[in-house]
């Protein structure tokens, strides 16, 4: 049995410790928001928090995490998530969609640490995330908008 | 593909039942019956197959395109919201299912979302559907208040009859107007009155696709489900020839280990038990009927075949002795590799197979093909086959494929596991990387002939590569006289007014299975015709610009004039830049839309360099969401630069040498350029935006590196590598 702390609700899941956090997400809560991309940390799809810092869940295996403060996209419902979010939908960010979570959640940290991120700051922050719709001159607007609107 | 075509387009792909789904469900409902005979028609107005408005007013409608990012459904509701006159904030969207007698694609002929033809297709259909839905509420309200119809006015979701200050919401009229019959011939709005065609409504799917809820293929969990993922042959066309699955019977939570016609299915009860199954899967593949040659090896037998003739696409006057009279003489060869689509949700599908149907859940891009294709593999008839399209996380083209590669194999492990329980197969990135259905690789070489007052008088291009549609059902389609329209679309038919033409190809065969790719031929063409237009510029002393306005002479060319013309005054052509840096300008028709593009870039001595900025000018006639056609170009910009800049699958002995995005590598945030759309007002009918954004980037920012630097890189992808060799 591994105990998880996930958005602020404690969850038993009896799988192998190794199981990275993603598959146990999905497949073991159904907490079907934060994505499946690439599996080797390359591309930000599956990122949540943990503790706060923007973790790759897909290589994350769910023993590293236990006791930790494990967020997705569906428990990221904090001010500066609330504005992401909204800045995302003003701003019509979104275009399959499928990265989106993981862009989110990397915004939000990103914003969370860093109040008014310049355009290299979110180059840094943000290049790990990949979206194959391109919608990165967006995802740059947005975090630009929801920094002013905290 | 071209698939507006009218001959190619109205006669559809396949013979059979698809034919019949070319008359559409619409026109095809009997005349003044009602239209939905569901018993849930009571209650909801359902006049025709694309829309139902509800009891409480909401309005569902039905979209036959799949949603992959491009917008559709966002565009297709504008078109029926705008006729309906329906309040924004109650329109919803829904996949129709699968149905070719009523949700065919008029272009393709067949149910499927290609070609850019979602909004093009849909305009006509759509705008009557909602017209005539309005009509019939109107009617409803006119019995009602016993007023005559003409005087009823509609806005926003609300009925009004100024004459006796009656107000109703089309709630209240919902159940009358289901009663009537549905009347023929009701003529769309006059575009003076749009309200939201042409005012960027916001999209129907930002507030799913920013909490999570979205659903895709990958979030389907049925009851009893498992999860399978499959060992596929490391070279295409390898076949099993033994399976040791001993160590992957030992991984905890492994099921099952099936064979299946594409390899060798680990069937898990998660995904996870899968996936280490198959780790520790040892198959011995047998290598008798696989391609085992390297890219090299292809290319340069390509390269040999661009110096023989090959099968004629298009002819005009005598190239040859007017390359024979030129004053100067231009030539070029290029190489464009394969590509992989690497859409962000990998391939994925759920199959729940039982003696009576199939039920399928996927990011469906064909139905009609992907219906048929599993009926023959489940043994059922098509119509016993049910199709759930779900949102597709990216897709690009390879989720449309003709033999439904990615369908069948899970309708084979469903019957191979005797319909036992539901199953998901998940590709992981590296099946995706190596799972071929590339943009095919090609050469091109092309030759120009200038005379002495600078006139381009002759202008040859040979195409080598291989044919998307030969061998498949479709080739009738778009093959003619051996000639694969989407090999050669874009070079053929090149917009420039030369005298002398001549355009050839060889369809070439490898072991190497191909398929189209977000703009399609036009991947290709666009960067090898406008890349060497600017060499031809420089050789015959032009400007770019001024040579590409002088050559679209043609009135037919109007179109695509007027957007070179644009986007020239926008990027501010003829103001210089500084040293280091360059502009370039690239125009494509392509799916009867025109965009041009001029890129900003800078580039230094090491053969490194950014695009700094990007200048995009588009018709693509009414502009249905002025911002979602900005996001498509923004995207299609962003795509084609990846892959200008990164994109390559090359193959070692017929192995896939990339499996993952750190090798097959995607535009990152840090590479994108700032971009600025500027949309052509158009009464036209719209044609679409998902791929014509992408042909004119490579091109556009390959001249402007050529502008700062004077060299050229013609075998792509583009690195720094190679451009600081060529500045050596």
């Amino acid at each position: 049995m591994v105990t998880l702390d996930i958005n602020g609700a404690k969850k038993q899941l009896d799988i192998d410790p190794e199981t990275p956090l993603l598959w146990a997400l999905r497949d073991g809560l159904h907490l079907t928001g934060t994505k499946f991309g690439c599996g080797m940390a390359q591309c930000g799809a599956c990122t949540v928090h943990v503790d706060g810092k923007p973790t790759r869940s897909c290589v994350t295996p769910v023993s590293a995490v236990a006791g930790q403060k494990i967020t997705t996209i569906e428990g990221a419902k904090s001010k500066t998530a609330e504005a992401v979010r909204a800045s995302w939908r003003k701003l019509d960010v979104v275009q399959c969609g499928y990265c989106q979570s993981g862009q989110i959640m990397a915004a939000v940290a990103l914003l969370e640490s860093n109040k008014k991120p310049t355009d290299a700051d979110i180059d840094d922050a943000m290049t790990g995330n990949v979206c194959r719709c391109a919608t990165y001159q967006r995802i740059r607007a947005a975090i630009h908008d929801a920094a002013q609107s905290l | 593909m071209k698939l507006a075509n009218e001959n190619l387009g109205r006669r559809g792909f396949l013979a059979g039942s698809a034919a019949a789904g070319l008359v559409i469900g619409f026109n095809l409902l009997p005349g003044g019956a009602r239209a939905a005979a569901a018993p849930a028609a009571a209650k909801t107005f359902a006049p025709n197959a694309f829309l139902r408005v509800a009891p409480d007013g909401t309005v569902t409608v039905l979209s036959k395109h799949l949603e992959m990012g491009q917008g559709s459904y966002t565009g297709i509701a504008t078109i029926v919201a705008e006729e309906l006159d329906a309040d924004w904030s109650k329109v919803r969207v829904e996949a129709a299912p699968a149905d070719a007698k009523l949700y065919a694609n008029k272009l393709l002929g067949v149910q499927g979302t290609g070609g850019s033809s979602s909004i093009a297709n849909s305009w006509d259909e759509l705008r009557a559907a909602g017209a005539t839905a309005r009509a019939m509420l109107v009617q409803a309200a006119a019995a009602s208040w016993n007023v005559p119809a003409g005087e009823i006015e509609t806005s926003n979701g609300t009925l009004r009859h100024a004459a006796s200050n009656r107000t109703a919401p089309y709630a209240q009229f919902v159940s009358a107007a289901a009663a009537l019959p549905v009347p023929a011939g009701v003529k769309p709005k006059d575009p003076k009155t749009y309200n939201l065609i042409g005012k960027s409504a916001p999209r129907l799917d930002s507030n799913a696709k920013t909490d999570g809820t979205a659903q895709f293929t990958l979030d389907v969990y049925l009851p009893g489900m498992v999860t399978a993922v499959v060992a596929r042959a490391p070279k295409f066309g390898a076949t099993v020839k033994s399976i040791d699955a001993a160590a992957t019977k030992k991984v905890k939570g492994v099921l099952d280990v099936v064979q299946i016609p594409s390899g060798v299915a680990v069937v898990g009860k998660d995904f996870w038990a899968a996936k280490q199954g198959r780790d520790a899967l040892n198959v011995t593949w047998d290598f008798a009927g696989a391609e085992t040659r390297g890219t090299d090896a292809i290319v340069a037998e390509y390269k040999k075949l661009a110096e023989q003739p090959g099968t004629v696409a298009a002819k005009k006057g005598d190239a040859a002795q007017a390359l024979g009279q030129a004053a100067k003489r231009v030539n070029a060869t290029y190489v464009f590799p394969y590509l992989a689509h690497a859409p962000m949700e990998p391939l994925d599908v759920v199959v729940k197979l039982t003696p009576a149907g199939c039920e399928i859940w996927a990011g469906d891009q064909f139905q009609t093909v992907d219906q048929s294709n599993a009926a023959r593999v489940a043994g059922l008839k098509p119509e016993q086959v049910t199709i759930h399209t779900l949102y597709a996380g990216g897709s690009f083209g390879r989720r449309a494929n003709p033999g439904s590669d990615y369908i069948v194999e899970a309708v084979a492990l469903a019957k191979a596991m005797k319909q036992k329980v539901p199953v998901k197969i998940v590709w992981t990135r590296e099946d995706d990387v190596r799972g071929g259905l590339y943009r095919p690789l090609f050469v091109h070489k092309l030759e120009a002939g200038i005379d002495a007052q600078g006139n381009v008088t002759a202008w040859t291009n040979r195409l080598v590569g291989q044919s998307i549609l030969s061998g498949t059902p479709f080739e009738s389609f778009g093959v003619k006289d051996g000639i694969d329209s989407t090999s050669v679309e874009g070079s053929n038919d090149m917009p420039y007014a030369v005298p002398n033409l001549l355009v050839d190809v060889h369809n070439t065969k490898t072991g190497v299975p191909v398929l189209w790719w977000r703009s399609v031929g036009h991947t290709h063409t666009a960067f090898a015709v406008e890349t060497f237009l600017d060499d031809v510029a420089k050789a015959a002393g032009k400007d770019p610009f001024e040579l590409r306005r002088s050559l679209l002479s043609d009135p037919k060319q109007a179109r695509l004039k007027r957007v070179l013309e644009l986007v020239a005054e926008k990027a501010e052509w003829s103001k210089p830049l500084e040293a280091g840096r360059g502009r370039g300008i690239a125009v494509a028709e392509s799916f009867h839309s025109y965009v041009a593009q001029v890129a900003e870039v800078t580039a230094k001595p090491d053969g490194s360099f950014k695009v700094d900025r990007v200048v995009v000018a588009v018709d693509c006639g009414v502009a249905v969401n002025p911002d979602v056609i900005k996001a498509q170009m923004e995207g299609g910009v962003g795509f084609g630069l990846g892959a200008l800049l990164h994109g390559e699958i090359t193959l070692k002995d017929g192995e896939v040498q990339q499996s993952n995005f750190h090798d097959y590598v995607p535009l990152r945030m840090n590479e994108m350029p700032k971009v600025e759309v500027h949309i052509v007002p158009s009464l036209e009918a719209p044609t679409g935006v998902g791929e014509p954004g992408v042909p004119p980037i490579g091109p556009a920012v390959a001249n402007a590196i050529f502008a700062a630097t004077g060299k050229r890189v013609r075998d792509l992808p583009l690195t720094p590598e190679k451009l600081k060799a060529a500045q050596a």
